[in-house]
Formats: structure tokens, sequence, C-alpha cells
């Protein structure tokens, strides 16, 4: 008798939970033709730093949902052209097909890419043309540069991740093939780190190493390079002397709600820029 | 009379209940296979349709952001990193079990076999970190060649297999019964002639599934893949090249994707699904020859 309650308890508890998985369905679906509800998609170096203005967004004005996800860039601008988001996120300039669109951008913060070494290299810069050479293949030893008889590893992302297309874009790492397609120029033998924080784990970990990443991932376990002899350093790319550099943009159309030009103005203000600032170049 | 009746058929109501509930039970089991498998065949095939079937399994070139749709470099990279699992994992998974099975004391064997289940249970994130942190490192001081490499795929998987292949052969050992040892003893063979002429032959078929099942194990594996592997999707040319396997391409990839370069993800799970299927059924057809 004791045995058969118990599976009786079990058996109501596997159908509780059944009936939960389905009501949280419903609940993700009502928000959806909530009008104060905000579904914002796209690059994941941006997620961060926007989940962050969401969340002191929401804070101060009841009733709004905001729901940021991270799924590369080109998603991102795809989401904001057919309409699946409200706003798309992207750490790169549109490419020109994505420009035919007539999505209407707006320029939230900076973000420098730095090229980065492991701290025992005894190369300290590499001019823009070195740096296209070396992830090319075409420069393969770091004597070729200045730097001791090795090998070069190259650490480069996974394809479609922004910091990816942003560096390639800017160091002209790209080719067109027959079809004027571009495509990417990297040494087939790359080693592809997932993420960031994997680039720069994997930089520290290996002397022959050279990897490129967000500015806001840099500490001391590696050592960035200068390029063209300028510093990588927040205050040149704002007076424009380091070159690699990427705009974080928003994506809206033309049927955005007022929910989404609200929270827009709200991070362009100064209160949102401030946050902007903790690790990323504002605007202003 | 009436109150046995009505015992009787209250007990054959349960009774009735309950195979309807174990009948249901089966029936999710298999409904979610066959929903996996629509699943990724709906989502797969148009992609391969629309990349051509030979361009796809036998192209060399990955690049999505040309349309270049090979996954040649990944079918190989995980047949290779499959293989030298299989050479560093069966011979000391069977080694192990014949030892705990014929040769260690009641004790050790007590001891041994908790800690090969402590193995098959550490997290596969864990293995590849452990990978990342002390085989890699090791690869690169000796070889130069940065350390994710083929080989150490290899090592890690070699070493995730081992539970799957002690556990299986083990219990198989086990059961050959012993008077086949005992006879054998009897006609004046030694321990060790006794052990792999007499024990492990009539064992072979369970032995051969436990190699069977660490191929699938192998084959499958995704996160310490990744972490290990370097995942240039190239076609390695040696153990110190870098490689990506299928697991590790659908995974990289997908957060990333849409469009034809998401389709193309799905139909990589296509041909890995594909690939074990044949790989389960031929050698399960092996098995069945070998063990008649």
């Amino acid at each position: 008798m004791k045995s058969i309650s118990r599976k009786l308890v079990s058996i109501l508890l596997i159908g509780i939970l059944v009936v939960g998985m389905f009501s949280g369905c419903s609940k993700a679906n009502d928000g959806g033709s909530n009008e104060k509800y905000l579904s914002i998609v796209g690059s994941t170096s941006v997620t961060p730093v926007l989940t962050k203005l969401a969340d002191s967004y929401t804070a101060l004005n009841d009733g709004v949902k905001i729901d940021v996800q991270g799924i590369g860039s080109s998603a991102g601008v795809k989401a904001a052209y057919d309409k699946s988001a409200d706003i798309g996120m992207s750490s790169r300039n549109l490419k020109e097909a994505e420009k035919e669109w007539n999505l209407i951008e707006t320029t939230i913060a900076y973000d420098g890419i730095a090229i980065s070494v492991n701290p025992n290299n005894t190369v300290e810069k590499l001019t823009i043309e070195q740096v296209k050479d070396i992830f090319k293949g075409t420069i393969t030893n770091w004597n070729e540069v200045g730097g001791k008889d090795e090998e070069i590893l190259v650490i480069s992302r996974e394809s479609g991740s922004g910091t990816r297309g942003a560096f390639e874009g800017l160091v002209k790492l790209e080719e067109k093939d027959a079809d004027g397609n571009k495509f990417s120029a990297l040494i087939e033998d790359a080693l592809i780190a997932d993420g960031n924080g994997a680039v720069k784990a994997n930089v520290a970990s290996k002397d022959n190493a050279i990897g490129y990443l967000s500015f806001s991932y840099l500490d001391s376990s590696i050592k960035t390079l200068k390029i063209n002899d300028v510093e990588p350093l927040v205050e040149n790319i704002e007076n424009g002397t380091y070159k690699i550099s990427r705009p974080f943009l928003l994506l809206t159309n033309d049927e955005s709600s007022k929910v989404a030009s609200n929270f827009i103005e709200y991070i362009l203000s100064d209160e949102g820029q401030d946050i902007i600032a903790e690790k990323l170049i504002s605007v202003k | 009379m009436n109150i046995e009746k009505n015992t009787v058929s209250k007990n054959r109501m349960i009774e009735n209940i309950f195979s309807k509930f174990f009948f249901l039970s089966a029936v999710i089991s298999i409904m979610s296979l066959v929903v996996i498998i629509i699943f990724v065949f709906v989502k797969g095939i148009p992609a391969i349709i629309e990349i051509g079937l030979m361009d796809f399994i036998f192209g060399k070139l990955w690049r999505p952001s040309s349309n270049d749709f090979g996954i040649l470099p990944m079918i190989l990279g995980s047949i290779y990193a499959t293989i030298g699992a299989l050479l560093i994992g069966v011979p000391i998974g069977i080694l192990t079990a014949i030892y705990i099975s014929e040769i260690a004391s009641k004790q050790i064997r007590k001891m041994i076999i908790p800690m090969v289940e402590l193995l098959a249970g550490i997290p596969s994130v864990i293995y590849g970190f452990f990978g990342l942190i002390v085989i890699v490192p090791l690869i690169d001081q000796t070889f130069k060649n940065g350390g994710n490499s083929l080989l150490a795929a290899m090592i890690i998987l070699g070493i995730m297999i081992l539970p799957t292949i002690i556990n299986i052969s083990d219990t198989s050992l086990r059961a050959v019964p012993k008077e086949y040892r005992e006879n054998s003893i009897a006609l004046g063979a030694s321990k060790m002639q006794t052990i792999f002429k007499v024990v492990l032959p009539a064992a072979k078929s369970g032995v051969l599934t436990a190699v069977v099942l660490g191929i699938g194990r192998a084959i499958g594996e995704t996160m310490a893949v990744i972490l290990v592997a370097g995942n240039s999707p190239q076609i390695p040319f040696s153990i110190f090249n870098r490689f990506r396997s299928m697991t590790a391409n659908i995974a990289i990839e997908m957060g990333y994707a849409f469009g034809l370069h998401q389709e193309a993800l799905f139909a990589t799970g296509v041909v890995l699904f594909v690939f074990i299927i044949i790989l389960n059924l031929g050698l399960n057809l092996f098995i069945r020859k070998v063990s008649d």
C-alpha cells in the first residue's frame, strides 16, 4: 500500500512537471503580444553590455520586459530586417548587401580589437600589412617580423563571429571568389577558439601564439602589440590613430515600436553612456 | 464468492492499467527516437540537396562565408580520432578487465571497480578541461605544435572510453563458466594460456560489444574534443595536426549560423547519424558472425 501511494505521488509530480513545461511555453508566447515587450537579438560581443543596460532600464520603467539574446551579428542584422526581433545588434559595420535593406543604424559604442601575443614573445609591434600576412599564412615564422626563430601559431574565431568579421574586414583579410563573393583568407590550420575568452587563454598559454580580441577582455596574461606604431588604447581609438576598431550597432526597422526607440534614447543618454564607458568607448 | 470475484476483477483492472502504463513508457522512448530522426533529417536533407551530396561529403573546403560546405575534413577527423582512441583505450581496457576478473584478489577487485565507475561518471567537460591544462601543454612542450592536436584528442578519448570497455568486458569475462577454466588448467595449461586461449575467446562477443560502445562514445563526444582539438577545418595529415570533428563543427558554429550555413550544420548531424547507424549495424553483424 505504501509503495502504491509513493508511486502515485511520483506520477503526480511528473504530471506537474509536464504541465509546468507547457505553461512555461505559453507564458513566453504571451510576452510577444505585450506592447511593453522588447526582443533584442544579435552579436555576442554586444550582448553583455546590452543586458546591463536592459537591467537598469527595466528597473526604471515598470512593466517593460526586455529579452536580450546573443546569436551572432549576421543573425542579428537579419532579424532586424525580417522583423523577427525589435532590435538587432551588430558588432561590425554592415556589409554592402545588408545596407540595401534600409535599416536604421544607431551606433551606441566603439570597441577596439587588440592584436595580442604571449608575454614571452619579443615582438613589440607589427604593421597592419604584417598582421594580414600572418593571418593569411604568408608570414609563418616570428623571425620574419623581428622575433625568435619559431613558427607562428595563428589563433582565430569561429566563422560567423562578429569579432572575426570585423577583424577580417579591418585588416583586409578577405578575398573574392569567381562569383565575386567575399571569403575569409585565413590560413587553414589556424587554431579556432570558441569565444574571446578562449582566444585569451590560448594566447596566454602558448609561447608562439597570436590572436585578436575585444579590448574589454585585455589583461596582463597577454601582451598587446602596437599596430603601425600606435598603442591599442581607448584614447588612440578616439583620436583615430588606432585603426582596428569597430562600432557596436543597434538596428531597427521602420516598424519598430515606441518602446524600442525609448530604450535606444536611454542608451544614448548620459546615464546609458556611463554604463557603456565602464568597458567600452562611449559615443559622446 | 462474490467478494472473490470482485478482487479478481479489480486485480485484473490494475494489471491492465499498469501494462498500459508500461506500454506508454515504451511508446515515449520510441517516439523520441522517431521525432529526433525526423527533425534532424527534415532540417538537414534540404541543405544536402542544395549543396550536392558529393560536394558535401567529399568537399575539402569548409568556408561558410563563401558558401563552401565540404565536410570531408570533419568526417576524416572524427574517424582518425576514434581509431586513435581505440588504439589507446581497447588494449588498456581489455587488459584491465582481465586483471580485475581473472587475476586480482577480491579486495583489489572491490577497490578498482568503484574507481572505474567513478571514471565513467566524470562529465566530459572535465575530461576536456584536464586535456586542455595537462595534455595540451605537455604535447606543446614536446613537439612545439601548439599542443591542440589529433594526438591530444586521441589520448582524452582513449581515457574516456576506458570505463565502457572495462565494465562490459569484465561482465562478459565473468560470465564464462568456471568449468572452462578448471578444464583448461586440468589439461595442463598455464593461467595465462587459460586466459588468452580459453576465457577471452569464450567472451569475445561481449568484448566486441564493449568495443562497439566505445566507438559510439568516442565518435559522439563533443565538449572534450572541442577543448583539445584546435578545431581547424582541415584534413589532418599527422597526429600533430589540429583537426575538427563532426560533432565539434555543429557545436561551435550553431550559435552563429543561420540560413544555409545552419542547415549545413544540421546536414552534418545527418551524416553523423547515418554514420553511427551504419557502424552499429555493421559491427553487430560482425559480432554475430564472430560469435556463431
